[in-house]
This record gives structure tokens, C-alpha cells and sequence, in this order.
């Protein structure tokens, strides 16, 4: 366990010195999120009863997926993994005394913790100061801020768990690059990256919300305004954790076989 | 002028050549370009499941609008991902190279990528385009067709302008900013909607400092016939005078230019 905390530590430090690169990112998920924003509210002044949610809880959704895009976004699936699978360079890692799986889960955990953890206060704290219907509202109440938490974090563990079965995957494949690009799509389809679930119709939104995507960012996005709330809240988060346990279940099963015959593609 | 177009065909054919030695890579490339505007698509289309209109514009109206401004963007990034991926022809110090030549750098500059692959998108466009022009019920008449061809050029030529001004920034800060990605991704993202809809103070920036409404919302209103003046028709040639600005930039940064890399 131990050099699995270490490997993470090392990990997040190397996350974070990009720190020319946070900034930049920062104004930009500033911006994308004032015009997220005005757009949503353009369709809730058109029809207001027929908006999902409040104007107020699709506010924070857009904010708090900017601040904290690097914990959920699928472009995160690192190309140089897939690279490394792909190569035979992975073989180097297979070499050292740690798992695969862990070390793989890990090291994404790591990238995705060290990107946010340098992104999301500046933007949470600007789009807290916005005046109006554009401005972050405080979270409701302490029990909700542990939920919104709670869930954050299990969404967090099912993202990298997810992504770290389609690396398992990938060794099975000669050429990542397609799977990559269908997984990547999927994911900010059905999670709610491009759309937050509640917008779709309802039948196809019943199905989307038993998906693994919905145990990503969907959760916590909508815990912290209060959309999701009570028993659905409930649900919900239980049906992270199972989805959590499958995934990690999966992946290391996937990951297992791959070692086992594993040919090295490349010298 | 003659002997430039002719080697900058010559410099996309041998671009042509190369990417087809890779097909399977090629194709993928072209997926994973329609992929990411379908999405997009996709979030539009499931918000009119609901809703029936945004901002006086219905769901046929805002397909036509995405179709047009997204022909006009593909067009721009297919010409000039040159400029787009400039920041590493600087930084290996290809630049050097490419001012010893006795050719004109912009005509290199672009020269050195042609990106095919966008014609995934463009097919998204096109579709799109024939699907909100036959169901938005426009008479069309010669004024709304030359509106139409305005706003395609105008826009690829604003476009063409902002990649050229982010290519030109690299001069100064070596490593390309992320800020650009604003202006061309995110306008492409945001460009779904008529610009009006984002409400007065965002329509006033995209009229007054990067003109997207006059090649996207003010002639499209003309196009609708939700307005008559004849002058939104000629709104995207004036939109296109932002090329200068971004080619003055260019030759400031040229200037200034004091070679990098190794």
C-alpha cells in the first residue's frame, strides 16, 4: 500500500507543476462557463416551466463542472497510456514490483486530483463573486455538503475506475486510437458533460441514469444544489458505489488476463 | 499570385499523398472530428425535445445557423491548422527554416499542414445546412443566397483571422495560449445559437470586438426575413476587415521574431 501512496504522491507533484498551464485554463473554463450559462438561461426565459431544474441548481451544475472539469473530463484518458500500450513500452512498467492495475488506477487518479486540485479554487471563488442569476450560491445546510462530497469523491473513484478498464481493453486491441475516440465521446455524452441528464426526455433520461456515466459527474453536480435530493440522492449514491465495485472488479479481471498473454508489440 | 496558388496546390497534394499511406488513421481522424461537432449537435437537439424555441429562433432555424457558421469554421481550421499548431514550428525553430525560403511565410506557414480529415465535419455541416434550409421555410431569392455564400466566406475569413492572430501571439509567448481556444473552439461550440440569444452584453462583444454576429446573427435574422435591411447582407464582408488587425499582429510578431529552438 505503501508504494502505491508514494507513486500517487510523486504523481501529484509532477501535476502539479504545470502551473502556466492552470491558468490558462482557468480563464478559459471561465468564459466557457459565463457562456454555458447564458445559454441555459436563454432557454429557461423562453419556457420556464418547461426548464428541468431551477435556474439557480443549472448554475452551479455549469460552475462547479468548470471548476472541477479535470476530476471528470473524458479527454483525461491519457494518450500516453495509450501510447505505452500500444508501443510495448508499458512492459517497462509491468516490470516494476508494484500491480498493474493499482498502479495505472493510481497514476490517473493522481493527474486528475493535481489538475483540479490547481483549477477549481480561482474559478469557484470568481463565479461565487458574479453578481445575479450567473453568481454560485453557498452550499444549503452541512449534511448536503457531505453528500455533495461524498458523492464527488465515490464520482471521482468510478470515472478513474472506468478509465482504467478501457486501458485494460485496450491491450487487447493493436490500435487504440478508435476505441479512444468512441470512449471519449460516450463519456461526456451520457454523463452529463454536454448536457446535464435532467434535460433529456424522460424515458431516454430513466435509462441514462442507471449507467455507469451517471455515477461520474452527474451525482455530486446535482447533490450540491439540491436537485438531487432524499431518496434519489440516496439511490443514486449507492448505485455509485456498486458501480465502483463492478468496474474495479472488471478491470482488474481484463488487466489479469492481459498480463497473462501479453506479447510485446515493438522492441 | 499565380505561381503561389500553384505551390500551395502543390504543398496540399503531397499532404494528401502522405495521409492516405495511413488510411485506417485517416478515417479514425475523420470519426473522431464528426464525433465532437455531433455531440454537440446532439445537446442541441435534445434541448428542442423540450423546449420549442430559444431567443425567437426554433430548432429547423438553429440547425441552419450551426450548419452555416460550421461550414464557415471547417473551411477556416481545414486552411489554417497551420497557424493553429504554430507554437511548435516555433519552438523546434522551424520558423528559421521557413524565413530563409524565398517565399512568402504566411503561404508556408499554411502550406505545412492541410487538414482533410475535417471533412467529417464539414459533411455534419453540409447535412445540416440542407436540413434547415428546407424545413425553415426561407423563400429563397438571389439577396438570401448571396447572404448565405457572405456568411460562409465572411466567417471562414473571421476564423482564418483569429487563427492567424493566436499563431501570431506565439512570437511572444512561445507556447500557444489557451485563451485562443476561446475565440475558435469555443466559438465553434457556442456558435450553435444565434449570438442574440446569448443576451446584449455578449451580442455586444461579438458585434464590436470579435465580429462572430456579423457573419452569424445580424444576416441571419436578413436570412429568416425576420428583418429586411439590406445592409445584413453585407455584414460578413465587413467582418472579414478583421483579417487586418490579425495580419498586422502577424507582421509585428515577424519582426520581432528572434528565433527559438535548436
Amino acid at each position: 500500500m505503501k508504494k502505491y501512496t508514494s507513486f500517487f504522491r510523486l504523481r501529484f507533484a509532477m501535476g502539479l507543476s504545470y502551473r502556466a498551464a492552470a491558468w490558462a485554463a482557468v480563464s478559459t473554463q471561465f468564459a466557457w462557463g459565463v457562456m454555458e450559462i447564458a445559454m441555459f438561461q436563454a432557454f429557461y426565459q423562453a419556457e420556464p416551466e418547461r426548464f428541468p431544474m431551477t435556474l439557480e441548481a443549472a448554475v452551479s451544475y455549469v460552475w462547479l463542472q468548470q471548476a472541477f472539469l479535470a476530476l471528470f473530463a473524458a479527454w483525461m484518458l491519457e494518450a500516453e497510456v495509450f501510447e505505452s500500450i500500444k508501443d510495448g513500452n508499458i512492459a517497462y512498467e509491468m516490470c516494476r514490483p508494484m500491480k498493474i492495475y493499482p498502479m495505472l488506477f493510481v497514476r490517473a487518479l493522481a493527474m486528475r486530483v493535481s489538475r483540479a486540485a490547481l483549477r477549481f479554487g480561482p474559478v469557484l471563488l470568481v463565479a461565487s463573486l458574479l453578481p445575479g442569476a450567473y453568481g454560485l450560491r453557498a452550499p444549503q445546510g452541512i449534511d448536503r455538503f457531505c453528500l455533495f462530497l461524498g458523492a464527488m469523491i465515490l464520482g471521482v473513484l468510478v470515472t478513474v475506475a472506468f478509465g482504467t478498464l478501457v486501458y485494460g481493453i485496450t491491450f487487447f486491441t493493436i490500435s487504440p486510437e478508435g476505441l479512444r475516440l468512441l470512449v471519449t465521446s460516450a463519456m461526456d455524452f451520457f454523463n452529463g458533460a454536454i448536457i446535464p441528464l435532467p434535460f433529456f426526455p424522460d424515458e431516454m433520461r430513466k435509462v441514462m441514469e442507471v449507467l455507469p456515466f451517471a455515477a461520474m459527474q452527474n451525482v455530486p453536480l446535482r447533490v450540491y444544489s439540491g436537485d438531487l435530493a432524499g431518496a434519489a440522492a440516496a439511490r443514486a449514491v449507492i448505485l455509485q458505489l456498486v458501480w465502483l465495485a463492478v468496474l474495479v472488479a472488471a478491470g482488474r479481471i481484463v488487466m489479469a488476463r492481459a498480463e497473462r498473454k501479453l506479447t510485446v508489440q515493438g522492441g | 499570385m499565380r505561381d503561389g496558388i500553384f505551390l500551395y496546390g502543390h504543398y496540399v497534394s503531397v499532404q494528401i499523398k502522405s495521409m492516405m499511406q495511413y488510411k485506417k488513421s485517416f478515417m479514425l481522424a475523420v470519426m473522431g472530428q464528426f464525433l465532437t461537432s455531433f455531440n454537440t449537435f446532439l445537446g442541441m437537439f435534445f434541448m428542442f425535445q423540450r423546449f420549442s424555441a430559444v431567443g425567437g429562433f426554433t430548432y429547423s432555424q438553429v440547425v441552419l445557423c450551426f450548419g452555416i457558421f460550421l461550414m464557415a469554421f471547417t473551411l477556416a481550421e481545414c486552411v489554417a491548422r497551420g497557424f493553429d499548431t504554430f507554437s511548435s514550428i516555433v519552438r523546434k525553430g522551424e520558423f528559421d527554416r521557413v524565413m530563409v525560403r524565398p517565399r512568402g511565410l504566411v503561404l508556408q506557414v499554411l502550406g505545412s499542414r492541410f487538414e482533410l480529415s475535417r471533412i467529417g465535419r464539414m459533411l455534419q455541416a453540409v447535412v445540416m445546412f440542407i436540413y434547415g434550409m428546407r424545413t425553415s421555410g426561407i423563400c429563397w431569392d438571389m439577396p438570401r443566397v448571396m447572404t448565405v455564400v457572405f456568411m460562409v466566406a465572411g466567417g471562414a475569413v473571421l476564423f482564418f483571422g483569429i487563427f492567424l492572430a493566436g499563431a501570431a501571439l506565439c512570437f511572444f509567448t512561445l507556447e500557444s495560449l489557451e485563451i485562443v481556444n476561446i475565440f475558435t473552439y469555443g466559438a465553434r461550440e457556442f456558435g450553435t445559437y444565434p449570438v442574440g440569444v446569448y443576451g446584449k452584453h455578449i451580442l455586444r462583444f461579438c458585434t464590436f470586438v470579435v465580429p462572430y454576429g456579423l457573419v452569424q446573427y445580424y444576416p441571419l435574422l436578413f436570412l429568416l426575413g425576420k428583418r429586411e435591411e439590406v445592409w445584413r447582407m453585407f455584414a460578413p464582408l465587413l467582418a472579414a476587415v478583421f483579417v487586418v488587425p490579425c495580419y498586422g499582429l502577424w507582421r509585428v510578431g515577424v519582426r520581432r521574431y528572434q528565433s527559438a529552438g535548436s
